[in-house]
């Protein structure tokens, strides 16, 4: 069938040569770049060296060595790990009730709910952030509140902005709509005969809940678990603006790397690595998952 | 004591009342049946024995206790769903074993339990597939298995045939009936098909707005319909407008206007001038070209207007002099000879006495 053949690849072809012109081919000359040595004055340096070709192509693996010699670095990944691990946790947490409260609430309110969810895209997301050094500075009626009440039982005061929880909070914060949308996609499609039937063999609210609701909502967790881990753990801008000198994450790194040291081949190494340890990660969960399901 | 009773339930939905003073009670190893038109208030009946739904008056009593406040997860009574509501998540033994466990009942009688179920309804062997792995007949199976598994006293299915193709459907009731004769739990049924209802209960409760119109044998429901909806409702049936002329000891003497005055089997009290129907099964019509009536018999000379070629039978609508049309079932017995009549034929069509009954509005 060359005609339908030939459809295939029309409607293929775009995204596909997006992907390779600004995914693919980026990622290969970042590959390459982390076996280059840095220019003098940042950059790369000239990738033949030697004057007139005496020398061959100038390929290093330089770069890795110092990664895996230097523990600041495996350190660097490991908090960055715990970091997006607790972001996930605590957006689970949140989003879960937030997402069946949506979808078990009658049909005509839960596209406004999910409009609420979403409405936070709607302004600049440096915009929301710096309003959380607002919420969380010294000066806050919230940090106030706070204080005062850790304060009754002889506590505190805390310190909040420019502190790892601070990191936490706007990582949460962020990333919470993205827990919220794919969990709600999966409970709103739950067949409410299923809570019936169990409910009728002698299950009750709780037993509904964890032999039904939440096995049947596994996907959506899995994937919202994907959506808020990965970006959480190469991200450098809440670290940046929230996390003061003591809460930087990989992300803000390899930032650093590329703007402020200028060494681009370093930088590379980083980002590859992250790369490989964030779908390293989403392997073991996938076929982890698949295990837990037979 | 019968093991469900239903004291004047009423349940309104804002104005309407969707079970409107309901009583009645199912004895303990009985097939009973609840059968209606959609929205005559039988699934809402059904959902206040499970416990989903509460009355807005009156009581349900379970072998002696009232239910009536009591949750749907500590009542000793299980649905089959329409929909069957299977556990996809779950294989066929772990739904089976759901109730089991929810009760704390040890693993390995779990186990064993489970295999039982599995054999009484012929499931042997399929216990780790997946319900999207089985068929239509295999996941109805399946739903009556898990609600049968730790043996409630009362077993409430609520159409599970519906989903069903004719041919499977006549096979599920078979079985239904032997396996509600070999586990002897009380079966509830709700349908809105009367054949079903029909083929497979003890006793069938006609409900039509909120209200039961007959509680009887499926023989008598259809025998004897007590009134003009369970007449039409169950089976088919020429109604015809009458009004009694008199009462002559085991007949009453009907008029039908413009059609002229005929017999019926006397009815409940009646008396002369009272307006009502004449209820007749179209499979007490005889018909023919020249028919010889007896004394016991009406008699009405017509036209074929239409027929209905159902294979077994042929259904003949006979248009009479008023415009009234009858319907004549007669059945194709003897092969090639399926077609006796065609329409616009003028015919003649007779029925005994006792076939067409007086029914009073």
């Amino acid at each position: 069938m060359p005609s339908g053949r030939f459809h295939k690849w029309v409607i293929s072809g775009p995204p596909l040569a997006y992907l390779l012109i600004f995914f693919a081919i980026p990622t290969l000359i970042m590959v390459v770049a982390s076996f280059r040595q840095p220019g003098p004055y940042g950059g790369l340096a000239p990738l033949l060296s030697g004057a007139q070709g005496s020398a061959g192509v100038a390929l290093t693996a330089e770069n890795y060595a110092r990664f895996f010699t230097n523990f600041l670095y495996t350190e660097l990944f490991l908090k960055s790990l715990w970091y997006a691990l607790i972001t996930t946790a605590g957006c689970l947490l949140l989003a879960y009730p937030l997402a069946l409260l949506i979808a078990r609430s009658p049909k005509s309110q839960r596209d406004l709910l999910v409009l609420l969810v979403i409405l936070p895209f709607w302004s600049n997301f440096l915009i929301r952030v710096y309003a959380w050094i607002i919420i969380l500075g010294p000066q806050s009626v919230f940090v106030g509140a706070f204080n005062w009440s850790i304060g009754l039982f002889g506590l505190g005061p805390v310190r909040l902005l420019y502190t790892p929880a601070a990191v936490v909070i706007g990582l949460i914060y962020v990333h919470l709509p993205f827990m919220v949308l794919p969990l709600y996609a999966n409970l709103e499609k739950h067949d409410p005969a299923l809570l019936d039937a169990a409910q009728d063999l002698g299950a009750g609210a709780w037993q509904r809940f964890w032999r039904v609701t939440f096995p049947l909502s596994l996907p959506g967790v899995y994937a919202g678990a994907a959506l808020v881990f990965i970006p959480a753990f190469g991200i450098f801008a809440i670290p940046d603006l929230l996390g003061g000198t003591g809460g930087a994450m990989i992300g803000n790194i390899i930032k650093q790397q590329f703007l402020d040291s200028r060494d681009w081949p370093f930088g590379s190494v980083l980002s590859i690595v992250l790369t490989v340890v964030a779908i390293g990660l989403a392997g073991v969960a996938a076929w982890f998952a698949r295990r837990v399901r037979q | 004591m019968a093991l469900l009773e239903i004291r004047n339930v009423i349940r309104r939905f804002g104005d309407f009342a969707a079970v409107d003073n309901v009583s009645l009670s199912i004895e303990a190893g009985e097939f009973f049946c609840l059968l209606g038109p959609s929205g005559c208030g039988k699934t809402t009946l059904l959902r206040m024995v499970a416990g989903f739904d509460a009355p807005d008056g009156g009581s349900i009593w379970l072998d002696g206790n009232d239910v009536t406040g009591i949750p749907p997860e500590s009542r000793n009574v299980h649905t089959v769903f329409q929909s069957y509501a299977l556990f996809p998540h779950m294989s066929v033994a772990q739904n089976i074993a759901f109730p089991l466990r929810m009760a704390k009942v040890p693993a390995q009688e779990v186990t064993r339990r489970v295999d039982e179920a599995l054999e009484d309804v012929s499931l042997t062997g399929m216990s780790a597939r997946y319900p999207n792995e089985l068929s239509g007949g295999q996941r109805q199976r399946v739903a009556v298995a898990r609600a049968l598994v730790n043996r409630p006293a009362l077993l409430l299915l609520d159409e599970p045939l519906a989903a069903l193709d004719a041919k499977l459907k006549e096979r599920m009731q078979l079985e239904l009936i032997g396996l509600q004769k070999e586990v002897g739990i009380t079966f509830v049924y709700v349908t809105h098909d009367q054949q079903e209802a029909l083929a497979l209960a003890h006793r069938i409760a006609v409900m039509n707005q909120g209200r039961i119109e007959q509680l009887d044998e499926p023989s008598k429901l259809y025998g004897f319909p007590r009134n003009r909806f369970v007449a039409d409702f169950i089976g088919t049936c020429n109604i015809l407008e009458a009004e009694v002329v008199r009462e002559a000891g085991q007949r009453t003497r009907l008029n039908i206007a413009e059609l002229g005055e005929v017999d019926a089997l006397a009815g409940e009290a009646t008396r002369p001038g009272q307006r009502g129907v004449l209820a007749l099964r179209p499979e007490q019509v005889v018909i023919g070209t020249q028919l010889a009536p007896g004394p016991d018999e009406n008699h009405f000379a017509g036209r074929v207007f239409d027929f209905l070629y159902l294979g077994d039978v042929t259904l003949y609508v006979v248009e009479l002099a008023n415009g009234t049309r009858i319907e004549a079932m007669l059945p194709n017995s003897a092969p090639g000879r399926a077609k006796f009549f065609e329409p616009g034929d003028a015919v003649q069509i007779s029925w005994r006495y006792d076939a067409g009954r007086f029914l009073a509005d």
